[in-house]
């Protein structure tokens, strides 16, 4: 059905327009105005045109923090997804346990970010943490701060802690809305479980999917506050994701040219990969 | 209080969904919208609430043009096929909140509720909540509500779909009562054609987003305008066979009867089930048919028949369980066939229906 | 296909049932014969649903057995039943074929592909779909959909029993005809169990050999559309089943006369008199109108003019009656009486139908 058609109803959109011109837009035009000029101080400016573009894209540091920042979104996907999957189809479906698990789900994602970066950098602490402490008693060789794969390790657990219900939390809502006549007609066609997740729960969970996905991946590319309280990007870079390298680079070094060509860059990527998965997913929904 | 559509017309996306139409609802009168799913019914519903712009055309209201007046501040009121009631207040506060809206008195609401309550048969439950009520007693409080405001424009949209097959009967042999007693025109779709006879007042027959014909119910159930008309307003569907006529004889096979002054050609005839009978009658013709299934409904029983390529549907009275598959004469009063031209149109009316 | 038995059967959704309405389903014993056509049908929370849901295997109940032929299914779950399911709502596999859909309880019982393929497209042609078996399910119709879930039940050909849980409902009016000839004739031909629940007495009527009535948990009446519409045992039966449904009329019966608000109707036989609430029961379509005095008084509320017959509504005393008149039969000048057909008049006692004087049965 059609909705009536009320042009009145833009002006109500206006003020969030002019919030986002002052948030988004005006700091956006900023960052694309350092970008294309240089600076030897003193308020002047001179015009740079793409050079700082070429810099970045030829860099080396950041092809790797842009590389590590792949790999780590890749491995995020590839756990939170599955396993929120997973989760949903093994929690009840009604009842006070329910609600229990809903809210037991619910409670890592109320936490702010740099307060999880807090308690996994604690927790994984070799001295007093309570996961670093029993696992160097156990005798497992585990120290976040000097090696790179163990701060790869934390920082991934640590993510999949954080984020996972989120996923789980969306599917489950998916999954609520299939009627029983379903379980129950493939009950009377004898589907193995497999057959009634592929052909019934993942067909129902398609659109949640493609938000999770999307969200998390969004999410997990531009990680930072995590990463930062609990290794700092190290050891030596092993952690340093795009994001980080980016603020080292604006705040640190205040090389604000080339960051604000990053920044820009940075954006287009997420945009870019976002709307490839946007684009796969949907096809898939009519194809699968 | 009348309602005018004047040349109204829908299109969404380029898809007409109302071809132009004009219709006029007269004050206090019951108007029923009959047509399968998706032939324009709620469109034009919603076209009368207000809910919708017509991409052409006005609509007046008692001789005022309306047609960009917002629904808040039309005086209409709506009811769909979902009971669609406020769940977490009591009926009482249900039927009230309308004219909490519309800032009535404390004792004014009291007094209108009351009446409202009555007039449904809902007083006992006033205190209870939507959910803790059947179907039936969800849709009157959804019904009173709608009635309370005292809405010069009732729309009701297939109202019954959603209950049980004895309450529908039940509440709809109560909305023509409902009807008089509230003095508004009462707008009521439906699918189903004897829904559209047992309500009465007019009848618009829809198709295709076409108002195919309007007017008293009885007259367009029995002097159909053209052959979709005639075919929308049968349940089971009326059947058809085409026909020769010839110097004014019309036939079917070796049945043949007075055509009246038909000019000669190709005509399609229409006649209804129900008068389609087993046994001879007089003038009644002859007709062959091989008899396909057999429905019994205790009182009546179905016959689906083919004749030739035609697919036919008997309504006889009585428990007929013959074989299947066999040769069937069955025999049908000329007086019941209407002719339509090769275009729809109607040709001929049937000879009962002038009489009726 | 096989004998479906009822033993002593009772169910209620509380877990320590002591008194009679503690119970969704009252104790009840039937026989489904092999190969019949049933009907279950009442109002909403009438106990069908739960009926069904033990046939089907969805639920345990709570005394009594389950006999498909000589094999106790009581516990068995529904995979093991062997049964087929139409919904309310059409149940497909949306991102499959047709073919796939109607292939699909055959594979997963690990036939081999050209048996599949055979009995998919025997079963293609039943349904009348042969022409859309490469079609995606998703976007179909509500009615081709309603097809395909019929036709997964009928391609196993095994199949002991098909229920069906009111198919019709989201399907328009139209082509509620086709599908209900449809299913008619797919029983003709192949000679499945059918049970068909259902709140509809037109689907009922028309589709069943059997019709149970049931009401309040309990069985009231089962029997042949015509027993049901003839001599219904309850006054819910005559109630629940025609439209409209039997006039029940307080009366005083003395031997073969009744006396209704200050009329008299003579009936058929004699009866014995009965302590408790006496009713007489006669269906719209027996009761003639007529204008004098002969018959019950009758006042004339309203006419609706169905068509194929008129209703006049109006009052017998204080009780609504309704009476029906053939299309092109006049309504006489002044009707102000209705007279019963006494063959098709019967007595109520405290809602159940009485038989007449045990002497004059036997003559």
């Amino acid at each position: 059905m059609d909705k009536p058609v009320n042009n009145r109803a833009w002006f109500l959109v206006l003020p969030v327009l002019l919030l986002v011109a002052f948030s988004a837009v005006l700091p956006l035009m900023t960052v694309v105005n350092y970008a294309v000029q240089d600076t030897f101080g003193n308020n002047q400016f001179f015009w740079a045109g793409l050079e700082w573009f070429q810099d970045v894209i030829d860099s080396d540091r950041i092809r790797a923090a842009l590389g590590r920042q792949i790999l780590f979104s890749a491995i995020i996907l590839a756990i939170e997804i599955p396993l929120g999957i997973f989760i949903a189809l093994n929690m009840p479906k009604k009842g006070a346990w329910a609600s229990f698990c809903l809210v037991l789900m619910a409670l890592p994602l109320l936490i702010p970010w740099n307060v999880v970066g807090t308690i996994w950098q604690v927790f994984g602490r070799v001295d007093i943490g309570l996961l670093g402490h029993t696992l160097a008693k156990l005798g497992i060789d585990y120290n976040y701060v000097n090696d790179a794969l163990d701060a790869w390790v934390t920082i991934i657990v640590m993510d999949v802690w954080h984020w996972t219900s989120l996923v789980a939390l969306l599917c489950y809502a998916g999954l609520q809305s299939i009627p029983d006549a379903y379980y129950q007609a493939a009950k009377i066609d004898q589907a193995s479980r497999w057959k009634v997740f592929r052909y019934i729960e993942l067909p129902k969970m398609q659109g949640v999917l493609l938000i999770a996905v999307l969200l998390r991946f969004m999410d997990s590319f531009m990680i930072y506050t995590e990463p930062f309280v609990v290794t700092g990007g190290g050891p030596g870079n092993a952690t340093t994701f795009l994001s980080i390298d980016l603020v080292k680079m604006a705040v640190g070094q205040f090389d604000l040219g080339p960051a604000a060509a990053f920044s820009l860059i940075y954006f287009l990527v997420i945009l870019l990969i976002s709307f490839v998965f946007y684009t796969v997913m949907t096809k898939e929904q009519e194809t699968l | 209080m009348s309602l005018e559509l004047k040349d109204i017309s829908k299109s969404v996306g380029g898809r007409m969904q109302i071809y132009p139409t004009d219709l006029t609802l007269q004050p206090g009168t019951m108007n029923v919208l009959l047509g399968p799913t998706l032939a324009g019914k709620t469109t034009l519903m919603r076209l009368m609430a207000g809910l919708d712009k017509p991409s052409t055309g006005r609509v007046i209201w008692n001789g005022q043009d309306v047609t960009d007046q917002r629904v808040q501040d039309r005086k209409v009121a709506m009811v769909y096929q979902q009971f669609i009631n406020y769940p977490s207040m009591s009926v009482y506060d249900n039927v009230a909140s309308p004219l909490r809206l519309m800032g009535v008195s404390r004792d004014e609401i009291d007094r209108r509720v009351k009446a409202t309550a009555e007039m449904m048969r809902l007083t006992p439950m006033l205190g209870r909540k939507p959910l803790e009520l059947s179907g039936g007693q969800q849709q009157r409080c959804a019904l009173a509500r709608a009635l309370v405001k005292g809405a010069g424009l009732v729309l009701l949209d297939e109202p019954l779909a959603n209950l049980d097959y004895k309450l529908r009967e039940e509440l709809r042999a109560e909305i023509p009562r409902i009807f008089e007693e509230s003095g508004a025109i009462f707008v009521y779709a439906t699918t189903e054609p004897e829904e559209a006879l047992l309500l009465g007042g007019n009848t618009a027959t829809l198709w295709e987003g076409r108002v195919t014909q309007f007017g008293p119910t009885p007259s367009v159930y029995r002097a159909p305008r053209d052959a979709t008309t005639a075919r929308v307003f049968s349940d089971p569907p009326m059947n058809f066979t085409t026909v020769t006529v010839s110097n004014g004889r019309a036939g079917i096979r070796d049945a043949v009867w007075s055509a009246g002054d038909l000019p000669n050609g190709s005509y399609l005839a229409g006649f209804r089930p129900s008068h389609l009978s087993l046994h001879q009658t007089p003038n009644a013709l002859p007709l062959s048919a091989v008899l396909d299934t057999t429905e019994i409904t205790g009182a009546q029983t179905f016959l689906h028949l083919h004749h030739e390529g035609d697919r036919w549907v008997g309504l006889v009275n009585g428990v007929h369980d013959r074989d299947h598959g066999q040769q069937l004469t069955v025999w049908l009063d000329p007086a019941h066939i209407y002719l339509f031209r090769p275009d729809g149109a109607l040709a001929r009316s049937a000879p009962y229906a002038a009489a009726a | 296909m096989t004998k479906i038995t009822l033993e002593n059967l009772a169910h209620s959704y509380l877990p320590n049932p002591t008194k009679d309405s503690d119970y969704a389903l009252k104790p009840m014993t039937m026989t489904w014969q092999d190969g019949g056509a049933y009907a279950l049908l009442g109002s909403s929370g009438c106990g069908k649903s739960t009926l069904l849901n033990i046939i089907s295997g969805l639920l345990v109940p709570s005394q009594g057995r389950i006999l498909f032929g000589d094999r106790d299914v009581t516990s068995l779950p529904t995979a093991d039943r062997n049964i087929a399911q139409v919904f309310q709502f059409p149940v497909v596999y949306d991102t499959m074929s047709v073919r796939d859909n109607l292939a699909f309880p055959l594979r997963n019982r690990g036939m081999t592909e050209t048996e599949v393929a055979q009995r998919v497209a025997q079963v293609a042609e039943m349904i009348g779909m042969a022409d859309t078996l490469d079609r995606r399910a998703r976007g179909l119709t509500a009615d081709a959909k309603q097809k395909i879930s019929l036709g997964r039940g009928m391609v196993r050909q095994d199949v002991n029993a098909i229920l069906f849980d009111e198919p019709l409902t989201v399907i328009d009016p139209h082509m509620k005809w086709e599908l209900r000839t449809q299913l008619k004739d797919l029983h003709r031909q192949f000679g499945h169990t059918m049970i068909y629940v259902t709140h509809d007495q037109t689907e009922a009527l028309t589709f069943a050999d059997q019709v149970v009535v049931m009401y309040d948990g309990r069985v009231v009446q089962a029997g042949t559309p015509q027993a049901l519409f003839d001599a219904p045992e309850h006054t819910f039966v005559g109630y629940f089943i025609g439209s409209p449904g039997m006039n029940v009329i307080d009366a005083r019966i003395e031997g073969a006369t009744a006396h209704v608000a200050g009329g008299q109707v003579r009936l058929a036989h004699g009866y014995d008199a009965h302590p408790g609430k006496v009713q007489l029961g006669i269906r719209p379509e027996f009761l003639r109108i007529a204008a004098g005095d002969e018959g019950l008084p009758f006042t004339i509320r309203r006419i609706e003019d169905v068509g194929h017959h008129r209703i006049l509504r109006g009052r017998v005393g204080d009780t609504e009656v309704n009476v029906i008149v053939p299309e092109g039969q006049p309504i006489p000048e002044g009707a102000n009486r209705v007279i019963p057909d006494p063959a098709h008049t019967h007595v109520y006692v405290d809602d159940w139908r009485v038989a007449p004087r045990a002497s004059e049965r036997a003559a």
